[in-house]
């Protein structure tokens, strides 16, 4: 037996706005028969753009049930632009949480939520976006890289429990598991580098030469550049400062965190031997 | 509140009788029946008492009854016995509808490179008995058909289709967990060679089942150890549950007619009750051929989990064949093999009666269920106020 909270037994045993809107301003139908669970959803916008009449009808088990009343009541009163902000993951908070084998009723709050928007917008029906790739529940990889992003899914069985995807004759899993690793291969990309390695070097010989030398060169001592390996500056000490006891003193609390300061916070200084 | 149990295909009450006869086997009758002191040479003679017993059920010899921890293990040590004794061998007949304790042993099997045929069933989840036969190759190390279905009831003619292979000299199992103390079983005069049944299906507790293997058939032990049931099964034998099976089917021997009888008439009072006062409802199965005591029923347009979670609140317990009580998001493999149409199977439910069971328990359930059923469709996008359901591809994204 799924363990549910009492919000989703509430919702399930006595479901608030059930039914449909008399000539609704937004309607939206999702799922289907043969996918075990469906939706239909319509709205009314009231004077100011607010929704003031919002209803459900559902087929499907008890969490989809409630996740379809709780959403009425979470869009009525909202503007539209408010319900957008809507996600699958505030439908699920709303009932205290799902069982994450049924993060896909919520998912489908939030897809009727979206369509009937459109619908009100006056956007044409969107083609189906994307390519099927679950076959037996017809879900896109569109639909499957938006779960991913959204809710950070990292295997193919949360993608199964978000979108139904890959529940199915699993023929798909090695369709989904390459999605997978595509969108989060996105999620952190090759950082472009705020700085390529030419301009570090170049901002480093300016800071050493603006901000640097001259106050060594007034106590009697001087700084030369060597080299830049990553971001490691690797420097030699000239005059007073290669005999001052205190050098490394001065590297660390002035030269770096000059150049932390005006170059990139990473760099580290060190001292090469002669 | 006492709960009103119609899911007794999933487990049953232990019988008080069950319970009266294992208890002095927890208290005072401790003893290991291998020992070599009177204390649990004592035991012993009592799990000689409850075999016989068990054997007299199932028209077998005492030396045929094998005890085994469930009906999973019963099938998992049949199956892959008869692997292990007829190494040559590499194919496997089953069908479409089995338990999941051969189904996805067979699958598992079939990742090793043994070749399976999964038989099919018609509407009514009949066996196909010439498809059956055509299946059955020189090749063929076992054949797993089960007696009784677990979500339909339906009965599978087993007696001649394990006489169609032992025709052929092929080995025959069959899975009898749902029949054994519904059916008369006996297997004196029959050609079935090994079959598995589970203590908690008829009164006893969990954690005892009984492997058949009738005498003459090579067996490969699954638990390798000590020399318990004559070496085919080590491991200290689970003297209460033994006990308590050994009394189960005695009890089961004595009453099975009347009380299947009466649990009989129960069923169909409630199946008839049901259909008249629900439109757009369904038996699955072979109304002609099926355990007294199961009723599966559909109800158009409205999903399983959401109509069990209502009956809970009554205390009503049952089950269903939807996708949401599965785990696997399809509806039950039983219910597709038949080719029952998404529309009704997402609304399935098993209702699985016992010697338990009164006309009160039915009047409930009477009671309750239109008005379940009635508010579920008023909730469904798929019900329709006239009464007919639009068709299952009503929408789809």
């Amino acid at each position: 037996m799924w363990e549910y909270t009492d919000k989703v037994k509430d919702y399930f045993l006595q479901p608030k706005n059930a039914g449909e809107v008399e000539h609704p301003d937004g309607e939206a139908v999702v799922g289907s028969m043969a996918c075990g669970d469906a939706l239909k959803l319509t709205f009314r916008v009231g004077e100011g753009g607010k929704i003031v009449e919002a209803k459900f009808k559902t087929f499907g088990c008890a969490s989809a049930i409630a996740s379809a009343s709780v959403l009425t009541e979470m869009m009525i009163g909202k503007t539209i632009e408010e319900a957008k902000t809507i996600t699958n993951q505030d439908i699920a908070d709303s009932l205290g949480g799902l069982p994450k084998e049924k993060m896909h009723c919520s998912v489908m709050g939030r897809q009727a939520l979206e369509k009937a928007i459109g619908a009100y917008e006056g956007k044409p029906p969107l083609e189906q976006e994307g390519e099927i790739v679950c076959e037996c529940f017809g879900v896109t990889d569109r639909e499957i890289e938006r779960a991913i992003r959204e809710n950070g899914l990292k295997t193919i069985e949360e993608v199964t429990d978000f979108t139904k995807a890959g529940g199915g004759c699993q023929s798909c899993h090695e369709t989904i598991a390459d999605i997978i690793a595509r969108v989060r291969a996105e999620a952190r990309p090759v950082a472009r580098p705020r700085m390529t390695n030419l301009e570090k070097i170049r901002r480093i010989e300016e800071t050493l030469e603006r901000e640097i030398r001259p106050s060594l060169i007034q106590d009697g001592g001087d700084i030369d550049l060597i080299d830049v390996v990553g971001n490691r500056v690797l420097v030699a000490t000239r005059g007073a400062c290669a005999s001052c006891r205190a050098s490394q003193q001065t590297l660390k609390n002035f030269v770096e965190i000059k150049l932390r300061e005006l170059v990139m916070p990473e760099l580290v200084v060190e001292e090469v031997v002669q | 509140m006492m709960p009103i149990y119609l899911d007794n295909n999933a487990t049953t009450r232990v019988a008080p009788e069950v319970i009266e006869a294992m208890l002095p086997f927890l208290h005072e009758h401790y003893g290991n029946p291998s020992s070599m002191h009177s204390f649990g040479g004592n035991v012993a003679r009592h799990l000689r008492a409850a075999r016989a017993g068990i054997a007299a059920l199932l028209g077998a010899q005492p030396e045929e009854i094998l005890f085994t921890s469930c009906g999973t293990e019963s099938d998992n040590a049949a199956i892959r016995s008869a692997l292990e004794t007829q190494p040559d061998k590499r194919h496997i007949v089953t069908s479409r509808v089995e338990h999941p304790a051969v189904k996805a042993l067979a699958a598992n099997l079939k990742k090793h490179g043994y070749r399976v045929t999964e038989i099919p069933v018609d509407k009514f989840g009949r066996l196909d008995l010439d498809r059956y036969e055509a299946s059955l190759t020189p090749d063929t190390a076992i054949v797993s058909l089960m007696w009784a279905n677990n979500e339909t009831g339906v009965v599978f003619p087993i007696e001649r289709a394990a006489a169609l292979a032992k025709a052929q000299g092929i080995l025959f199992h069959t899975d009898a967990v749902q029949a054994v103390g519904k059916v008369p079983i006996d297997l004196s005069r029959g050609a079935v060679d090994m079959l598995s049944l589970s203590g908690h299906k008829l009164h006893a507790p969990k954690g005892i089942g009984v492997l058949y293997v009738r005498k003459g058939t090579r067996f490969a032990p699954f638990l390798i150890g000590g020399h318990q049931e004559l070496g085919r099964r080590g491991g200290t034998e689970n003297v209460p549950g033994i006990i308590a099976l050994g009394k189960a089917s005695e009890l089961a021997a004595a009453k099975m007619s009347d009380e299947n009888e009466r649990v009989k008439r129960l069923r169909d009072r409630l199946e008839r009750g049901l259909l008249e006062q629900i439109p757009n409802a369904q038996i699955n199965g072979d109304v002609d051929s099926r355990l007294p005591n199961t009723s599966n029923i559909s109800f158009e347009s409205v999903e399983g989990e959401a109509i069990l979670l209502r009956l809970n609140e009554y205390g009503i317990c049952a089950s269903s064949g939807s996708a949401c009580t599965s785990g696997s998001l399809q509806p039950s493999h039983v219910l597709r093999a038949m080719g029952v149409p998404f529309t009704m199977a997402h609304g399935s439910i098993r209702f699985s009666l016992s010697v338990y069971n009164s006309d009160q328990d039915i009047d409930l359930v009477l009671e309750k269920m239109p008005s379940v059923i009635e508010n579920l469709r008023a909730l469904s996008p798929f019900w329709t106020t006239d009464g007919a359901a639009c068709s299952g591809t009503y929408s789809v994204q």
